[in-house]
């Protein structure tokens, strides 16, 4: 039950990228075609998952008993970069057809707030293994939510008449202030 | 506007014509997360000005050692130790601000900002130079935070830095600035406003 909780609030009500603010640049940058909006948000899911399944083991059973947790922040990141470099290398040799569909939104990830947010916030919450990647995936979904979301309506917008100086990043701002508040609607839930 | 090689110039472009968060779009997380108080905004700033200018004058030092193919791995370890400065001593010494911006001081290790002068600046120049144009980004960012931080705080709960501006007895706060919407009001509408003033400017 409390997975499900964790999950749900994840991708619902504290929305990485609505309502946590992590993961602004690939939501502004990526979200122009729906179909990379796809690739870019289960990538970020993978990448998500895997961090978890690696670097809680490595928080608690190496840093928390020798105390160099205060070294989080070096540790987290190099086993991001790592990661991301591994995963790329593997998929590319192994599943080439997807290496096409996410494999150039693999290395922008390392410097995505929402993977180094995301391991930071559930260290902070003291989560266990399977919670913290339970909340990983959901975090994940929750990103591709609101990148799919965001990309189908500039997909639409594109036709749309729109004042000069908004063009582009202040109408996709505006769009997300209103998805945003559209979010804060599922605040009841649970 | 054109002496591309004067230092007054290194250190002006960040503030307007190369403002990391209206124009060049980098770093947009902190700038939307920590913004709903002018304390966290400038709290936020500084440690992002130090940051920024440490990390560009270590590499610029450095810049002839760094082998390039590894250069980014070196990059984001000295930045995330400057960081974890950073992080431990606003945890020693402003525990409520360290509270308030969360996990967003952490974060600034994969803020873009950082890395994006690093590449494109420090690791070319000299460090006089570079530390010259990392003050300018980081007080441009800082600048452009303390503009929504004021919005925010000011609409939203009627105070700046804490102090009554717009008084409860005729004021009635609107809630929605502080809440992630708010936010996102507030950087679309002002990166509108710089994008219309610039087009002004450019059109005279």
């Amino acid at each position: 039950m409390e997975l499900v909780v964790i999950l749900i609030s994840s991708v619902l009500i504290n929305n990485f990228v609505l309502v946590q603010f992590l993961g602004i640049c690939p939501f502004l940058g990526v979200s122009g075609k729906l179909d990379s909006a796809w690739s870019m948000g289960i990538a970020v899911t993978f990448v998500m998952a895997l961090t978890a399944v690696v670097c809680w083991p490595i928080y608690h059973l190496i840093l928390l008993p020798s105390k160099l947790d205060f070294l989080q922040i070096i540790v987290f990141i190099l086993v991001i970069a790592c990661l991301v470099q591994f995963v790329e290398m593997f998929i590319r040799k192994t599943a080439p057809p997807l290496y096409n569909a996410m494999g150039i939104y693999l290395p922008l990830i390392t410097t995505n707030c929402a993977i180094l947010g995301f391991i930071l916030i559930s260290v902070l919450r003291n989560y266990g293994y399977l919670e913290t990647i339970v909340y990983g995936v959901g975090s994940g979904l929750g990103f591709t939510l609101a990148l799919v979301i965001m990309a189908g309506i500039r997909e639409e917008l594109r036709f749309a008449d729109i004042p000069k100086p908004m063009q582009g990043p202040g109408i996709t701002l505006l769009i997300a202030s209103i998805m945003a508040l559209a979010f804060s609607g599922f605040a009841g839930l649970i | 506007m054109n002496q591309q090689t004067s230092l007054t110039w290194e250190f002006l472009k960040g503030l307007w014509k190369d403002n990391p968060n209206l124009v060049q779009l980098l770093g947009m997380c902190p700038m939307l997360a920590v913004t709903n108080q002018v304390s966290n905004a400038i709290g936020m700033g500084s440690a992002i000005i130090f940051v920024i200018v440490f990390s560009a004058a270590m590499i610029s030092l450095i810049r002839r050692i760094i082998p390039g193919q590894v250069r980014i791995a070196v990059y984001i370890v000295i930045v995330a130790s400057f960081v974890t400065m950073a992080d431990r001593y606003l945890a020693a010494f402003f525990p409520d601000l360290s509270k308030s911006l969360g996990p967003f001081v952490p974060l600034i290790v994969v803020n873009c900002i950082i890395l994006g002068r690093i590449e494109a600046f420090s690791a070319k120049n000299t460090v006089g130079r570079s530390m010259l144009d990392a003050l300018g980004m980081g007080l441009g960012y800082t600048i452009g935070m303390l503009i929504m931080g004021t919005v925010r705080e000011v609409l939203g709960s009627g105070t700046w830095l804490g102090m009554t501006v717009l008084s409860p007895s005729w004021y009635d706060p609107i809630m929605v600035f502080i809440l992630p919407a708010g936010a996102f009001i507030t950087l679309g509408t002002l990166i509108s406003v710089s994008r219309l003033v610039q087009g002004k400017m450019n059109g005279k």
